[in-house]
């Protein structure tokens, strides 16, 4: 947990997706990246430069981005297809959900630039509907890492674990959030305060919406709250345990994404505690079903109610509200 | 053509031998057809006399090397035509004949599409347009690799409609990836109607030409003459391949050859035994053929 109302400020989650890229090709030539005019977008030119056998550039072409990666895969390399998380995950779903996933080909998806990362670039460039369209994929992990631990982590676990893989990373200098050897494995949450008995509120985030749910946590703190923030940097496989148990321990929860309202880590939480009998006031923040705004992902985020005023605002209601009914 | 005129090999069968192999192929698809109530007859056959040639004399693809990379590889991109594959994999020995009588039937391996549950299959198609994109990635691997082996792909002449593959076609070219060799079943036909009627993609060489393959026509049904000309492989150094295979739809029936409505139409009683009466007289012609060889 960072511990000063300043945390240290850290590099884009995309700089350390491509540093680490780099560092791992180093070790392994059987690593391949497959580009389609991304490779500044991606952050991939100093790949380019140091291993120029390893990079495939296939145009401005999603589809076949992908189709080729799964074939690539196919015949053993360890592949990186790198792309914008709005096109890669629209223009080329056909070929993710058949070349990647049901074909059962271990390609690593980076989605760069996620959610709103391009703001007033308008809807064309946003992906608030990854989570919705991969989860109703079978056989392709999710993963949001929120800051650059997690990236690194992210990166070097899709490697080992061989087999189909979607990750979204933005491009925003993201805050520090975990202390040195904090323990890292996909499907599995991290708790980013201090384990209590019981909590205020759960908030539970992924990606770049941890950031502002930690700087929540201290701005309800100030109040006299207390409260659980859990990174969920895997959106498949969902820690259905350690969300249940934070939901269990508190009194209301909030669930914060980049995300549209549908299909995503808010409704992912819901359906576990509903099915798991925890009845709970829940609050989902995400991008609502309209037209969204113009203006850069700050302003997203402030208009929605995704930033750490918004977050605490909404958590106090939550709270507010539960004690005028318990009254 | 005579059964002679491909080089000798003491390895690979005869010219005659696939002639014949592909009408036993002919009956194995009716019979599975017949047996699931289902399935492209009009495609699998078309593309049979293809298959024929590719995995008994063209293609390092057997049981015994399939885990390997090392070998060549084939997509199947017209999905469809599931029952072709499975009939010539079933002929290699990938699987026994007995696991076809489970074709489409509940938790069969055995669906409407390829998959790679199925020993001898590499990916799952189905949906147009992906086995040329993959087939460019695994050629590329190959080409990374410095690996000798070719990935060959077959489409159907309806599927060329699908934009992934022109982005597949240029990037072949773009990587002079001449171990990939890309067939097109062109049988004139597609679920709707005539292929030229329903998106004409003619002229369809100067197409591909254009898109800086090496293209070659032929008739998809001559065993010899497709023995020979994936022999000459790769055609031009430097250049991706393309076979133009002029082929007919539902190919060695008299009633369903070129017939749009025979895409996935299953037959009759009466119509299954016509058909296996016509594969019964192409057998004796081919005997008669043969007689004095």
């Amino acid at each position: 947990m960072p511990t000063s109302e300043t945390s240290i400020m850290g590099k884009p989650n995309q700089d350390i997706f491509s540093d680490t890229l780099v560092s791992l090709a180093h070790e392994n030539p059987n690593i391949i990246a497959v580009t389609s005019d991304s490779r500044g977008s991606g952050k991939l030119t100093s790949f380019a430069r140091e291993f120029p056998r390893q990079l495939v550039e296939v145009g401005i072409a999603e589809q076949n981005l992908v189709g080729i990666a799964a074939g690539l895969a196919a015949m053993g390399k360890s592949v990186f297809a790198v792309s914008p998380a709005c096109f890669l995950t629209a223009r080329a779903l056909e070929q993710i959900k058949n070349d990647v996933a049901y074909s059962n080909h271990p390609v690593i998806l980076i989605g760069i630039s996620a959610g709103v990362s391009y703001g007033a670039l308008g809807a064309t460039h946003h992906a608030i509907h990854d989570f919705a369209v991969l989860q109703a994929i079978h056989n392709i992990d999710i993963l949001a890492p929120a800051d650059n631990f997690e990236t690194e982590q992210a990166v070097r676990t899709a490697v080992t674990r061989n087999r189909p893989l979607y990750m979204r990373i933005g491009k925003k200098s993201m805050p520090h959030l975990h202390p040195p050897g904090t323990p890292f494995n996909i499907g599995k949450a991290i708790q980013l305060t201090p384990v209590q008995e019981q909590y205020d509120v759960a908030i539970v985030a992924t990606g770049e919406t941890v950031a502002p749910a930690a700087m929540a946590s201290r701005h309800l703190a100030a109040q006299g709250y207390s409260s659980c923030v859990l990174s969920l940097h895997s959106i498949r496989p969902f820690d259905e345990a350690e969300v249940m148990h934070a939901a269990h321990a508190s009194r209301v929860v909030i669930t914060v994404e980049e995300h549209s309202i549908n299909g995503g880590l808010g409704s992912r939480t819901v359906a576990a505690l509903m099915q798991g009998r925890i009845w709970k006031p829940v609050k989902m923040l995400a991008i609502p079903d309209q037209h969204i705004i113009t203006g850069s992902q700050q302003d997203i985020f402030e208009e929605y109610g995704l930033n750490a005023e918004g977050i605490t605002r909404h958590a106090v209601t939550l709270l507010e509200q539960g004690r005028e009914k318990v009254q | 053509m005579p059964p002679t005129s491909a080089p000798p090999n003491p390895i690979k069968p005869s010219i005659a031998w696939m002639e014949h192999q592909a009408i036993q192929y002919r009956k194995a698809i009716l019979e599975m057809i017949w047996q699931a109530q289902a399935g492209h007859i009009g495609g699998s056959l078309s593309c049979i006399d293809l298959l024929t040639v590719l995995y008994h004399h063209t293609m390092e693809i057997t049981p015994g090397n399939f885990a390997q990379n090392e070998r060549d590889h084939y997509i199947h991109s017209k999905g469809h035509a599931v029952e072709a594959l499975y009939a010539v994999l079933q002929g290699l020995g990938f699987f026994s004949r007995e696991a076809l009588d489970t074709s489409q039937r509940k938790h069969s391996a055995f669906l409407g599409h390829p998959t790679r549950v199925v020993a001898g299959i590499e990916h799952n198609t189905g949906a147009l347009g992906h086995g040329l994109p993959v087939a460019v990635g695994m050629a590329l691997a190959a080409a990374i690799d410095r690996s000798p082996h070719r990935i060959f792909t077959l489409m159907g002449d309806g599927e060329l409609a699908e934009g992934s593959i022109w982005e597949a076609a240029a990037c072949a070219a773009h990587y002079q990836l001449d171990r990939l060799v890309a067939i097109v079943d062109c049988n004139g036909l597609q679920i709707s109607g005539p292929t030229s009627q329903v998106l004409s993609m003619e002229p369809l060489a100067q197409k591909w030409a254009a898109f800086g393959f090496a293209v070659r026509e032929i008739n998809g049904h001559d065993i010899a003459a497709l023995a020979a000309l994936f022999d000459s492989l790769p055609f031009e150094p430097g250049k991706p391949n393309l076979v133009i295979a002029h082929t007919t739809k539902g190919k060695g029936v008299s009633f369903i050859e070129d017939r749009a409505e025979w895409h996935h139409h299953v037959p009759s009683e009466a119509e299954y035994h016509q058909a296996m009466r016509e594969f019964a007289a192409a057998e004796s012609e081919w005997e008669a053929r043969y007689a004095n060889i």
